[in-house]
């Protein structure tokens, strides 16, 4: 698993978002959100249907150390949640990129993506954290 | 950096995530603190505990001035190798610091926590005034921590002949001296296993023996959760100098017979231990949440008769939800916590949630 993969957008709360080919996105926690948190053991998701703002909280990450929130990276609303997350929260810790993804969501505005860093650099940013 | 034990490059070679505590570069986890703690309750881990503090206290008046400094009694100690947890009080009745005191051939060895060692050394010394008894740190001691269902076999079938033998025989809070070794039944985590405290210079290689018989390395992130699931107090969270051991779930480490033995804060828990029979103490309790979501130090409890404070709360990794001490009115009956802003019932139960794998709360 790379740390950083080259097709995904990242935020500076560590949040990524990746562009599907019909025009949806997913989204989850980066590798090094999950590495800092430790064993993840309980994901609380956003409601299907609600619609968010860029950088509202949408979700809750608890750890066993701390809990986190989980801003959305993009707008727009939420068409599914990752029910796999329900009884398998340490799937996060495991594949964040992949299986560990918190939900898929309808963009309303494709341009935040361009406000998003790419993988150098939130490389960088992560660095610097 | 940080000071570092004799095992710190074993913990490197080992893969551990390292933090400052205290002062002292240590493991926090070795990759997942739930996997570390699940080997304590069902094979067996060890911890490198070397940054506690090991004094030792010898002389005459040795005896004599344990029993004034110590809120349990060291008389009670009545073979060599005997194990005693106490606390160490103010004349506030608050609790110094909490401690194991062993006796041993030379007088005793008391193991007290690393964060307050300077405080401790200081207080130790300054109230043996007066006292013929000799105080000496002993940093070239290493301590290890082998704790989980398999542990005492483990550390049997790497010992020589004679500590093995020993060390099969031993009964729980009890240790045996073996040359510049001591090998005691103590620990902090609700399982059976046995501390080696032995000289820094040996303790990388018998590192290396334990992990031979697959004992894997447990850091400081389990050890919490270790602790919290068998409802052992951890200082600066569950107690500290301000709060009575009778508000901390510690009444049994303090020995109130004989009467007249003086020790450094009796008159003063003796009034809080009044205090709390009519009402108006805390009492230290436990906290379960069955529920999502997890129980946090600090976080506030709305009781009927009163607010009360979460000290230490965590995922409980064996019982699969969250526990938590909590220090509330006493006689409280239903209470919830305050999380993040959601009000959630939760259920008090005695401070003690999991003993050797089990659970144990009704």
């Amino acid at each position: 698993m790379s740390t950083y993969p080259d097709n995904l957008k990242y935020a500076a709360t560590h949040e990524w978002v990746r562009l599907e080919e019909d025009g949806t996105a997913t989204v989850g926690i980066s590798n090094h959100a999950q590495d800092a948190l430790g064993d993840i053991v309980f994901v609380e998701l956003p409601e299907v249907g609600a619609t968010i703002h860029a950088k509202d909280e949408v979700a809750v990450v608890e750890s066993v150390k701390a809990a986190s929130d989980v801003y959305s990276p993009v707008s727009g609303e939420i068409i599914e949640t990752n029910g796999l997350l329900e009884d398998a929260p340490e799937t996060v810790n495991s594949v964040p990129y992949d299986d560990g993804w918190f939900y898929k969501i309808q963009i309303s505005d494709e341009l935040e993506l361009d406000e998003l860093m790419d993988a150098d650099a939130y490389s960088d940013h992560c660095e610097d954290d | 950096m940080g000071q570092k034990t004799s095992l710190y490059q074993k913990h490197l070679d080992a893969g551990a995530k390292m933090v400052d505590f205290a002062g002292w570069d240590m493991p926090i986890n070795y990759g997942s603190q739930i996997e570390e703690h699940n080997v304590v309750r069902n094979q067996a881990g060890i911890f490198d505990v070397s940054h506690m503090t090991v004094v030792d206290v010898s002389g005459p008046d040795a005896q004599n001035f344990l029993r004034y400094l110590l809120s349990n009694d060291v008389a009670k100690l009545d073979e060599i190798g005997r194990a005693l947890y106490s606390g160490m009080l103010n004349e506030t009745g608050g609790v110094v610091d909490d401690l194991i005191v062993y006796r041993m051939s030379f007088g005793y060895r008391v193991v007290v926590n690393c964060a307050t060692r300077d405080k401790d050394l200081e207080w130790i010394g300054a109230h043996s005034k007066g006292f013929n008894a000799k105080i000496e740190e002993q940093p070239q001691l290493a301590i290890l921590a082998v704790h989980g269902p398999e542990a005492i076999q483990k550390v049997c079938s790497i010992l020589d002949d004679a500590r093995s033998a020993a060390t099969a025989e031993l009964k729980n809070f009890r240790g045996f001296e073996s040359r510049a070794w001591f090998i005691a039944r103590t620990g902090y985590t609700g399982e059976k296993g046995v501390e080696l405290i032995l000289p820094n210079e040996e303790a990388p290689d018998v590192w290396d023996k334990l992990m031979e018989v697959d004992v894997k390395p447990v850091g400081l992130g389990a050890r919490d959760t270790l602790r919290l699931e068998a409802g052992m107090n951890l200082y600066g969270h569950d107690m500290d100098e301000s709060i009575s051991p009778v508000a901390a779930n510690m009444e049994q480490t303090i020995s109130w017979q004989p009467q007249d033995r003086d020790f450094i804060g009796r008159a003063a828990v003796t009034a809080h231990k009044a205090a709390q029979l009519a009402g108006n103490l805390p009492i230290l309790t436990g906290l379960v949440l069955e529920q999502r979501g997890v129980l946090r130090e600090g976080q506030k409890v709305l009781c009927e008769n009163g607010e009360g404070v979460i000290t230490s709360g965590s995922f409980s990794p064996t019982l699969k939800h969250s526990i938590a001490l909590a220090r509330i009115p006493i006689n409280s009956g239903a209470c919830q916590v305050d999380i993040r802003g959601a009000l959630t019932d939760v259920r008090i139960v005695k401070p003690n949630f999991v003993r050797f794998g089990k659970k144990v709360f009704e």
